[in-house]
């Protein structure tokens, strides 16, 4: 690749931008201070992901959300590289909440794009199956008794359900095409 | 109500892969005179579904805490991820009214109420704040003086520092320090100790957290530590079981064995290492053991 290609500037043009979009996405729990970033960079330069990953960049991931590149921002699976460790939303000068940004643009993705992480789906499968996010087979069980430990809890599967229908969480689950790494 | 009863929160890693974990906290909670009362029902805290559906995380985060209110108890949590979704929520709920009013519509439904009347608290909080120092310093009989090791107390019981009051230092967090310090070994410092082991993304990505976790292994081992702490299934898994491949991957040697807190503590009260499941460790700590019977 030649220097100029790969220090082309990547152009924006005005009919990706969704000037609404901010406001959409401010409403989010968690996303709300987004228009206070004003682009100082601590989040990216303290963000142990960033160090180690070039795709993944929180300053960058703000400014686009300000900018209303939804279109871009929804279809980066780079999104899904945050471990939500919150050093950027303690770090921040301006107290805006990173991590809550990244994960309401994350639901949204899912919500809009329906693709979400396959180990995301296997584990929503596993939590309506049994109430845990891992499929406890009967040898679990007796081993626990082996050792000495008491029964685990049981779940309220029709409970579970039910939250699970009320926040539409089951066809956001059914719909949602997968991806299995970033 | 006992001072020292709380309804216990295993989650859902603890039980599935770290029984090690489980058994010696059990035993050395017992031994300092905590109960625990089991939950009458369980799910997941929400964790793995917060980035699906935030709501829903709420809502299922939400259940677990109107079971404690129920049971009129505070929460126990082992884990740093059960604590962080269950605090969070309890905090966010009981200061966001129009929040709250939502999820208790979705909680109607199951024919239940949130009411923020139960706190949520981590192994490590309730050590250092309920149980207290002098109550530990007492139950250690067999001191561990001739042990350096280092501590890794992980994001989720420190961060982010708005929903956590425990009065722990996000920046440089202390309180597991002294917890080590109170079992006679000496706990060292070294370089990025509050950097996160990555484990959270592991589904997706395998390459970012081991790379993070090489790094921090071999900023452990550069200090000469003989063992790492832990007190988090997740980061324990990406340090002890995940350990011989990320050997091979990086062609290191660490030999690094990683032993929950609860095991260091039960070692200096003096029970046996079999009792604390350090067989169940990924690196054996063989070494340290019989540097301990010296």
């Amino acid at each position: 690749m030649s220097e100029t290609q790969e220090y082309a500037p990547n152009i924006i043009t005005a009919e990706e931008m969704d000037p609404k979009f901010k406001y959409q996405l401010s409403k989010k729990h968690g996303a709300e201070k987004l228009m206070l970033c004003f682009q100082c960079g601590t989040c990216t330069a303290d963000c142990p992901i960033s160090r180690f990953n070039e795709f993944y960049r929180p300053r960058k991931i703000a400014r686009m959300v300000q900018l209303g590149l939804k279109d871009r921002l929804l279809s980066d699976n780079a999104l899904w590289l945050c471990s939500t460790c919150f050093t950027c939303v303690d770090h921040c000068p301006q107290g805006v909440e990173i991590a809550g940004i990244v994960r309401a643009l994350r639901n949204l993705t899912v919500k809009e794009k329906a693709v979400m992480p396959l180990v995301s789906k296997e584990l929503a499968s596993n939590i309506l199956k049994g109430g845990y996010s891992y499929e406890f087979p009967e040898s679990r069980h007796k081993r626990r008794e082996m050792q000495g430990l008491p029964p685990l809890p049981k779940p309220n599967l029709e409970d579970l359900k039910k939250i699970f229908e009320i926040t539409q969480s089951l066809e956001i689950l059914e719909k949602a095409k997968t991806f299995e790494k970033v | 109500m006992s001072e020292l009863k709380y309804l216990v929160f295993l989650g859902c890693v603890i039980p599935y892969r770290l029984s090690s974990y489980e058994i010696s906290a059990r035993k050395v909670l017992k031994k300092l005179g905590v109960e625990l009362v089991e939950m009458p029902e369980f799910n997941c805290c929400g964790f793995p579904m917060d980035p699906i559906n935030h709501d829903l995380m709420l809502s299922m985060a939400a259940r677990n805490l109107c079971l404690a209110e129920r049971e009129n108890l505070d929460i126990l949590t082992l884990c740093n991820g059960c604590f962080s979704i269950l605090n969070e929520t309890n905090k966010v709920l009981a200061e966001d009214k129009a929040l709250r009013e939502r999820i208790n519509g979705h909680l109607k439904e199951i024919g239940m109420q949130f009411k923020g009347t139960a706190k949520v608290k981590h192994l490590v909080h309730v050590l250092a704040e309920d149980v207290g120092f002098e109550k530990i310093k007492d139950a250690v009989n067999k001191p561990l003086t001739n042990l350096s090791v280092a501590q890794h107390s992980g994001c989720h019981i420190v961060r982010p520092a708005k929903y956590v009051d425990h009065g722990d230092d996000p920046e440089n967090p202390t309180m597991l320090k002294n917890l080590i310090r109170l079992t006679g070994a000496e706990c060292l410092d070294y370089m990025d100790e509050t950097e996160c082991c990555g484990n959270p993304i592991i589904g997706v990505n395998e390459e970012v957290p081991f790379q993070m976790a090489r790094e921090k292994l071999g900023h452990i081992k550069a200090v000469k530590a003989q063992a790492l702490i832990t007190v988090c299934p997740f980061c324990h898994m990406m340090y002890d079981l995940n350990q011989p491949r990320i050997e091979r991957t990086f062609n290191e040697e660490f030999g690094m064995p990683v032993l929950h807190y609860t095991q260091l503590l039960g070692l200096a009260m003096g029970l046996a290492p079999e009792e604390l499941a350090l067989n169940e460790l990924r690196v054996k700590a063989t070494e340290l053991l019989s540097q301990i019977q010296e």
